[in-house]
């Protein structure tokens, strides 16, 4: 039998508490799963996260995750010298807690990226920018899933 | 395989910001999924996305399984003069394409 997330997931947790107690209690990012956490420290480092500047467009409620439309978008200028480096999206439960890195410079004149995601899971997205004097900024969405991505088997 | 729809306004007034949209064909198969008979299905997915304007980059992606099914991409950048934007699509299993767009900026 393959592992399931779930014990995946506390495996995953387990290791992250014994390796990374200074960060964890430095910082907690809500109560957000393990790997999520471990994934944005893997881009952000010890910086701090503010909340703001970062807008996230997502619907509410998708009735088929398997193709969610979203748009990230960051107040900024976009000047050479004070411009958006990245934006980083994070889910919760999906497999994997990577959505995608979206690198900008000041000649994107808008900080603005939109994709499709899947989602597995009725849960919570992460929209972190990098801007370019190293500052991180984050949103968050909720999103509800009434047909998950991910799951269904190929016949 | 030409398999992509570039959509790029054609003509544009210098330093407008304009939109560029970006749809490619491919299955992204994440690598999470199982056969009925419980193989697991490999991994096949676009990695990387790149879009140079007149050989500058001007946006590049990362993404991952959690991607939807033919990637779609939309993205801004700055009209400066009349050119070629290059896109480019890197995958797993050696996938590669490209395609391009022209622009008039007047």
């Amino acid at each position: 039998m393959p592992t399931t997330r779930r014990q995946f997931l506390s495996l995953a947790g387990s290791v992250t508490a014994a390796g990374a107690i200074p960060i964890v209690t430095l910082r907690p990012l809500n109560a957000t799963p393990a790997m999520l956490n471990t994934a944005i420290r893997n881009v952000v480092g010890e910086a701090a996260i503010r909340t703001g500047k970062v807008k996230i467009d997502i619907p509410p409620l998708v009735e088929n995750g398997n193709t969610v439309p979203m748009t990230i978008s960051v107040a900024s200028p976009m000047t050479a010298d004070d411009y958006v480096k990245s934006i980083h999206v994070f889910n919760e439960k999906n497999p994997q807690p990577n959505i995608g890195n979206f690198y900008f410079n000041p000649s994107s004149g808008r900080a603005q990226v939109s994709t499709r995601i899947r989602l597995a899971d009725t849960q919570k997205v992460v929209a972190i920018a990098r801007l370019s004097d190293d500052s991180f900024w984050q949103v968050t969405a909720d999103v509800v899933v009434t047909l998950a991505a991910c799951t269904e088997e190929v016949n | 395989m030409a398999a992509a729809l570039i959509n790029v306004p054609s003509r544009a007034k210098r330093g407008d910001i304009i939109e560029i949209r970006t749809l490619t064909s491919h299955i992204m198969e994440t690598g999470f999924r199982h056969t009925m008979d419980g193989t697991l299905v490999p991994r096949d997915i676009i990695t990387s996305f790149t879009c140079r304007y007149n050989g500058t980059e001007i946006f590049r992606a990362d993404l991952f399984p959690a991607i939807a099914a033919n990637p779609y991409l939309s993205f801004f950048t700055i009209a400066k003069e009349s050119g070629k934007f290059e896109f480019e699509w890197i995958g797993d299993n050696g996938y590669a394409s490209t395609a391009s767009a022209s622009i008039t900026v007047e």
